[in-house]
This record gives C-alpha cells, structure tokens and sequence, in this order.
C-alpha cells in the first residue's frame, strides 16, 4: 500500500495527442494491498487511455462489489464512477449504455461478482452485446472477506490456510466465448507488455469485450499449491500470440517473423497485430479458441492473449435499432406524441 | 329493474370468450350506461376456467357486487359452482345442446337453454369457427334478454374489424341467430335490462396497465427494462405499443426509447438505475415477488440518489400467492423496501386516468427528487377496464429534469459536491457523466459518503447525509399528490380513510350509510409520505375507518407509524380474499365496528 504519492511530475513528461501527460489519466490513491494485482491492471487501463487519447470525462467506470470493485477509484478520476451492488454491475452497465451511447463504458469485476454472485448477469450483458469493456479481475480467492475460495479456483488449488478446492473452477474466457462474446482475452496482470494493447483493442473493439485477467491476490492466495499466485501463472503461463493494437492510419512496423502473422481489422480501421504462438488456433473462429483453451487447460497452463474476436459486430443500440442521439439528449419535441394524439386515443377507447 | 343488474360470464380459457364479453360490456358502455367488467382469470394459458363479471350500474357504482342475477355459463366444467352461484329469483343461461344433469337444478332459479353448440355445428363447418361464433351467439341472445340496441353491436363489430370487413357480416349473422332463438324461445327482456342513458359524458374505458404505458410514453421515459411477470406485463407491453406508435423518427426510423426484456427482476430494476443515473427517463414493470427481488438495488437507488420509476402492480401475496387476484398488500415491502433506514415514494392511483398522470408525474418526481418513486397499482386497477374521465395533456408543459448542471454551470460555480445540500431543500445538485473535461465528476457508491462523494466511514458524515435525506422527504411531502377529502352532509366524529381501487366500494358504502343516515367524512391517499392533511384529517376525527385490500392493515400501520397515531383510533375495514371489495361487505363491517364504537363517540 502507498502511502504517499509526490506530488511532483517531471516537467518534460510525454504528452498524448490531447496535450495530457498518463498522470492526467491516474485516480485516487490505491487502498489495496501493495503489490496486488490489480494495481497493475489499473496503471494497464491509464496507459491504455492515455495511448488512445481518450477523453478521461467521455469514459463511465462500473464496477460490482469487492476488492476488484474498488479500484475504479483508482483510476481517471475526471471521469464519473459507479461502484454498484454485488454482482449487478452489468445491468447498471446496461442501463447506462441505453441512456448514452456515445460513452465509453469500463466495467470492472472481480472472481466472485462475476462468477458467483453475478454470474447471471455476466451472462445476459454478453448475450446482449452491450459496448463495453469487461476486465475481470480474477484471483480465485475472495479478498475483502479475507480469502476463501472463489469459484475460479481450480479444482486441487492449495488455499493459504492448507486447504484443497474440492469444487471445478468456472473458466470464464470459455464460459464468455460459449456465450457468444465477440472480444473475448486472457492475460495476466504481471504482463503489461501483453495487457495495454489488448484493453486498446477491447476499448476499440465496437461490441462487448472480455479480459479475463489472473491478478493474485498477494495477501490470500500467493502461497506453493495456489494456481492462482503470481509464481504459477509465470510458470504456467502460455501465449496465443505476440500483439501489437495498431491505430487507424498507422504504418504497420512490427517487429514479428514472417510466417505466423495475423492481421485483423477493426471496425474503425484500426489493426491488431498478431503473431502467433500456437499454429492451429485461429482468432476468429469460436471452436478454435475453446480449443485452445481446453488443450492449455488439460496442460496446466494458463492461455493468455487474445482468445476470440467477431470485428464486424452489432452492438445492443444497433441491434434494438435505436437513434443515433443519445436517448439522455432527446427532449419533449421527440418524446412526448402531445395532446393532440392523446383526444383521438381517447376516441378510441369510447 | 332497468340498468341495475349483475352478469356472470363462466368460460374456458383460450376460447376466444374475452373478445365476445367485451363486445357485451362496450355495447352497454355505448348505450350510455355506467358499467364495469371484472375478469377472475385462472394462472393458466388454456383449458381451465375463467369468469367475466359485468355489473351494470344506473347509479354509477364501478365496485363489484355480490349475488348474480344472469349466469351465462358455457363451461361444464364449472357448472355446479355457477349454478350455486345464481341469486335466488336469477337466471342461468346454459348450452341446451346436452341435456343439463338433473344435479345443477335448482328450483328457485330461472333456466335459459340455448343450444349453442348445435346453432354452430348446422351454421359453421370450420371447427375454430364453430368455437368462436358460439360466444357471439350467446353475446346475440343477450341483446334480446337484455334489450341491447343491435345497431350499437353492429356498430361495434365495425370498428373491430376495421381493414378486415369480410369478418364483419359472419359475426353479424352470428349474433342474429342469437338475438333470433332467444325471441322465439323467451319472454324478452328478461325483468331487469338496460335501456339508453346518458350517464358516461365523456368518460372512456380503458384499463389501467395501458394507461400507465401510455404515461410513460407521454411522460418521456426513454428506457424500460422490465421481467414478465402477471399481472404488470402488460404495462410494458403498452409502453412498446405505444412507443412504436409514436416514438419511431420519422426520417430515419430509428427508435427513440429502448425496450430491454432483463434476465430477472434484479436485472430490470439495475438497468432503470444505469440508465437514471446517466440522465435517461427509465422505469420498470412488476408485481410483489418483483419488489422483493428488487430490495437491494432500491436500497442504493436511494442512498446513492438515482432517479427511477417502478410501477408495481400488485397481487395477492405472499410468496407466489394469487398471480391473477388483486390486493393492495406491497405497501409496507414498497414504502420501506431494502435494509437499513429507507423510505420510498409512493404513489397511488384510483382510476386509468391517475394511472397515466401518476406515471407522467412520477417521472418527474423521480429526476426532481432524485430517489425511486413506486406507483402502487394493483390487479384490479391494471388489468380490468374501468371507466375513466379522459387523458388530457398539457401541451405547454416541460419535463421537471431537477437539479443537473451544466458544463456552463460548472465552470461558474465554486466547488461541487455532489451530496452538498445547496438550497436547504435536501436535494443535492447532480451531473452527467461527460459533461465537463475537468469539473463535475465524481463517484457514486452504496457506501457512506461525504458531501463531496468521498468514500468516508466518518459517523458524523454518515449521520449528516442521512439527516439531510430526511430533509429531503419532507421537501416531497409538499411534491407528491395531495389527498382528497369530501365532508360528509352532517357534521360528523368519524371519518374515513381508503385509497387505489377501494375507492369504488368506499364511495357507495358511504352513499349507502349516508341513506341510513349514518354520514362519515372521508379521505383518499394519492401519495406516500403523508401530507400534513391526512395527519389534519385524523385529529380531527375521534375516529377513523382505514379501509383496504390486505391482511395486516398496512396502511393502517404506515399511518401509525409515519403520523405516530394510536393504534385505537384507527379502526381496520379489510379483504383480502383476492376479489375486489364490494360495497356490502365495507357497511357491514362498519356496521358491526361502528356499534362497538359508537358508546364511545358523543353524539
């Protein structure tokens, strides 16, 4: 935990295309323990915003409850945050959607708000393909109520206490792709490297976009036997492929062999790079990616990467065919039919 | 006995009965005469029992009334419980195709055999056909019983069929066959029938589910998320009706509201409150075992101050309880919903005109006031037709958005705070997300929270905010619909407290002890919390008659405990048996509890 941030910023610090230099993009003070995993998927999701030159008041920050719920505190403070009820975030995600569209939405969750408790409206905001972005923060273990086991922790996982999980673990990046989630991508929250690019490609990605990122809980589940602490999924950890989000308009330089390279356009013209690890997966093809996913799993490794995307997708708004305008925006002149309308209703009912 | 009478309908549900009953009702309505219908439906698609009552009123009572004077049963299923059913000295209207068992005769009741079945087996050949025609032959034979003008039928048949008028002349003819079998079998009319008035002016019929969507429309809601459940589906249903009617832009055809059916009740009511809290109108639809679900989220939908608006039409509770019989027993689950001190809004309308201002109203309140605001409507009030005045709009009217500033607003002000009690009215200033690059955001959460938004687990913070929400509700004491009192003819030390669809009953008993020279004052709830007005009206009665549709007298108890009355001033009228109150069954309680009081009350 810090303490203290110092107030001083070096004066020639990098600015964005909006003049903003990433600490424009930083939140309150983190309260969570030091050297949790999801600080640094926090500090992954400024980076990202502050590459993409992203508005920080244009983004809404949702989250459920628990320890991963916490941190949209920490985070883009110029931006409005809603931290909800236990596992309800997506309906609150949903509605805030239907209301604006023309926001940017962050969703943050945890193990147990999305896979426990709220695991039916994770699955109905993926069904409905709400534009969001979904970052669930999984460490297999309930962190604010001090440590029992989650339903993501793997079956044979050794808790802190000496106890083994008895119970399957809900594998979400499955679970989402079966779902018919159109972004769906696994990381770890030790491998900034691999996770900034894959938030720039969720945020740009036009439909609902999951990361399913293993972030150990440093004080409850760190511990030799725990599948999720940060010295397993180092060990065990398997990519899909080197990636590069590559915006709009862009000379595409990377620095991948030839051979194993993938490109695939977004929806804004944007590009993801990919260089692929594993020969037969195939990005865009749903029984490839659970494919993957299960062969990794039956290795004991951890997939990580993009797993899954659907580029051309429609969203909730296009798919209920609702106007361009935000509905927030739409005064008396569209929305109410007048009295007019209201005496030949009358008729009708005489 | 002319325009005073009551009609029982016993059906199989999924036959095509509604749309024959409610060709009978509007045909009466049509005559100028007050009438009211009733469905007592069955929890079921198809194949059991359903029942239609149409009391015709030349007084103008809507309430129900116990004893049936004409049984129109063409259902054999439920023919022992309707020929019981018939008053002595009634009529009992039945398919003569088969003989009726010797066990449903009574002897002091009149039979009328017609034999349908038969009348449309020789006229129809397609099976349907001959199902559906069977209620209009009967709809035929009660317009020569009943003396129903045929042109007014006709007329009516016309209007249905609008754009499909080769429908028009088989229906007619099926009502002729009818109207023709009872005049050669009968003596027509029967003793009591309808002959034409002019006693409706310019009311409508209309049920109040529709009413309510209809509102929503008028009232500018843009978001409805909503969880089928009976008896409120239909108000969403209304809403999508309308809303394709009158909210699709005309260039470009796209919608301008969104219509989300959730995952459950937590989802609906979740969705309402994302979309309240980024500037949207948005409500949802449920019945009791809704609100229960819905518990939490109204909790935060109050502590965090986040406009919406839920339309709770009740059913008999608890548990699954009776899904399609009427009640008025969520009040307390509404008014206190969730854990912790909470206090919600509640409105209550009594007619399909209130219903559809209420709801208008409430989307107003709920952005002006910032909190949930619960319509309480019930069974009986949503899904029966009931006469109306007309809807009207103001035109020159504009939606009370509340306290949102601007981005111009940020920029000259000083600081914001979000809970920050500016005018001393309890009501806090809001934004939306993305107003301002720099100023205005800030974070909402169900924990406790300085004046600023700032997480605090400080309790004197934690003790302000929820005093300053207190202040709050008083503000809306003087916002929300005032009650309505009638003084009684003769000074009275009684009075009377009742609203929703007891209003009905509640008006005739009164007229009806009033005729005994019994004369009471009374006053009808619109709203929670209370206006000074209802606690006024207590005090200035020795004591009061609470009138409603529950068990526990809930009301009883929230005016207890909201105006800090003695529980022995307030003395408990109830049903709760599922069916709407009548009228007898208030003056015969009150009878009964007005001698046990009477000693106590001076002259």
């Amino acid at each position: 935990m810090t303490y203290i941030r110092p107030a001083f910023r070096h004066p020639q610090l990098p600015l964005n295309k909006l003049g903003l230099p990433v600490s424009y993009y930083e939140g309150a003070l983190s309260t969570l323990c030091a050297g949790c995993g999801h600080d640094s998927i926090s500090a992954g999701i400024i980076q990202a915003c502050w590459e993409l030159n992203i508005q920080p008041h244009h983004v809404a920050k949702l989250s459920g409850i628990g320890c991963s719920s916490k941190t949209p505190t920490y985070f883009l403070s110029n931006s409005h945050g809603f931290n909800s009820v236990h596992g309800r975030m997506p309906s609150v995600a949903t509605g805030a959607y239907l209301a604006n569209r023309d926001l940017l939405y962050i969703g943050v969750s945890g193990d147990g708000d999305s896979a426990s408790i709220g695991m039916g409206q994770f699955a109905h905001v993926i069904r409905r393909n709400v534009n969001m972005v979904y970052v669930v923060m999984n460490n297999g273990c309930y962190g604010l109520t001090k440590g029992q086991d989650s339903a993501t922790a793997d079956i044979g996982s050794i808790s802190k206490s000496g106890s083994v999980n008895q119970f399957q673990g809900i594998d979400l990046a499955s679970l989402a792709i079966e779902l018919g989630a159109t972004f769906v991508a696994q990381s770890f929250s030790g491998d900034k490297d691999q996770l900034v690019p894959l938030i720039k490609a969720a945020i740009k990605h036009p439909g609902f976009a999951l990361i399913n990122v293993v972030s150990p809980c440093v004080t409850f589940n760190n511990n030799p036997g725990s599948t999720k602490s940060y010295q397993f999924v180092r060990e065990h950890h398997a990519m899909t492929s080197k990636m590069d989000y590559v915006p709009e308009m862009k000379t595409i330089s990377t620095s991948y062999h030839e051979g194993n390279n993938q490109e695939i356009e977004l929806h804004d013209g944007s590009t993801i790079q990919l260089h692929k690890l594993s020969p037969d997966w195939n990005p865009e093809d749903r029984v490839s990616a659970i494919l993957a996913l299960k062969q990794a799993a039956a290795k004991q490794e951890v997939l990580t990467g993009l797993l899954f995307i659907e580029p051309e997708t429609k969203a909730l708004h296009q798919i209920l065919g609702t106007t361009e305008s935000p509905l927030n925006t739409l005064t008396e002149s569209s929305l109410c039919p007048g009295n007019k309308e209201l005496l030949e209703l009358n008729k009708s009912w005489r | 006995m002319i325009n005073d009478f009551v009609v029982r309908f016993a059906n199989v549900n999924g036959t095509g009965s509604a749309s024959a009953n409610f060709l009978f009702t509007k045909s009466i309505f049509r005559m100028g005469i007050p009438v009211t219908p009733k469905n007592i439906f069955p929890s079921n698609i198809q194949g059991l029992p359903t029942w239609y009552e149409v009391r015709v009123s030349e007084k103008g009572w809507q309430g129900r009334k116990e004893g049936i004077d004409l049984l129109v049963c063409v259902n054999p299923q439920s023919m022992a419980k309707d020929v019981e059913s018939v008053r002595p000295g009634g009529y009992f209207l039945y398919d003569s195709s088969k003989q009726l068992h010797n066990e449903f005769i009574r002897a002091d009741i009149h039979y009328l055999g017609i034999p349908l079945m038969e009348i449309c087996n020789r006229e129809y050949t397609d099976a349907r056909q001959r199902q559906l025609f069977k209620n209009i032959v009967y709809v035929g034979a009660l317009s020569a019983l009943l003396n129903i003008e045929f042109e007014v039928l006709t007329g009516l048949l016309n209007d249905q069929f609008k754009g499909k008028e080769k429908l028009i002349a088989p229906n007619v003819k099926a009502l002729q066959l009818g109207a023709e079998y009872a005049r050669e079998n009968f003596t027509c009319p029967l003793p009591f029938y309808v002959e034409r008035r002019n006693l409706i002016g310019d009311s409508i019929m209309v049920d109040g589910n529709t009413a309510c969507g209809l509102g929503a429309v008028y009232g500018g809601a843009t978001v409805c998320a909503w969880y089928p459940i009976t008896p409120s589906t239909s108000v969403a249903e209304a809403f999508h009706d309308y809303a394709k009617e009158y909210r699709i832009d005309t260039e470009t055809g796209a919608k301008n509201y969104a219509i989300v059916q959730a995952e459950d009740e937590l989802a609906a009511i979740g969705m309402v409150i994302g979309a309240g809290w980024n500037g949207a109108r948005s409500f949802t639809a449920t019945s009791g075992p809704g609100i229960s679900l819905m518990n939490e989220f109204l909790g935060l939908a109050y502590f965090a101050e986040i406009p919406s608006v839920l339309i709770d039409v009740q059913r008999a509770g608890p548990s699954t309880g009776m899904p399609t019989r009427t009640q008025q027993s969520d009040i307390l689950e509404a008014a206190y919903a969730s854990h912790g001190d909470t206090k919600h809004i509640l409105l209550l309308p009594s007619t399909p005109k209130e219903c559809f201002d209420m709801t208008a109203q409430a989307l107003d309140l709920a952005e002006q006031l910032q909190t949930p605001i619960i319509v309480l409507t019930d069974l009986d009030l949503g899904m029966n037709d009931h006469l109306s005045p007309p809807f009207e709009w103001n035109d020159t009217v504009t939606y009370q958005r509340g306290k949102v500033l601007t981005a111009k607003d940020l920029d000259n002000m000083g600081k914001f705070g979000r809970y920050l009690d500016v005018d001393g009215d309890g009501i806090p200033y809001r934004t939306y997300p993305g107003t301002h690059p720099t100023k205005g955001s800030f974070f909402t959460r169900g924990t406790s929270r300085d004046e600023y938004a700032i997480y605090s687990e400080d309790g004197a913070v934690y003790k302000r905010n929820m005093d300053r929400l207190m202040v709050k509700w008083e503000t809306a004491k003087e916002m929300v619909p005032k009650p309505i009192i009638s003084q009684a003819k003769a000074s009275t030390q009684i009075g009377v407290i009742y609203f929703g669809t007891s209003n009905h009953a509640t008006d005739e008993a009164l007229f009806l002890l009033s005729e005994q020279g019994i004369h009471f004052d009374s006053l009808r709830l619109r709203a929670f919390p209370f206006h000074q007005q209802v606690a006024d009206f207590i005090a200035a009665h020795q004591q009061v008659f609470v009138i409603e549709q529950n068990r526990d007298a809930q009301m009883r108890s929230l005016l207890m405990i909201e105006l800090n009355i003695a529980p022995d001033k307030l003395i408990s009228i109830l049903n709760y048996d599922g069916m709407p109150m009548t009228a007898e069954n208030i003056v015969q309680q009150m009878q009964s509890k007005y001698k046990q009081y009477a000693q106590a009350i001076p002259a």
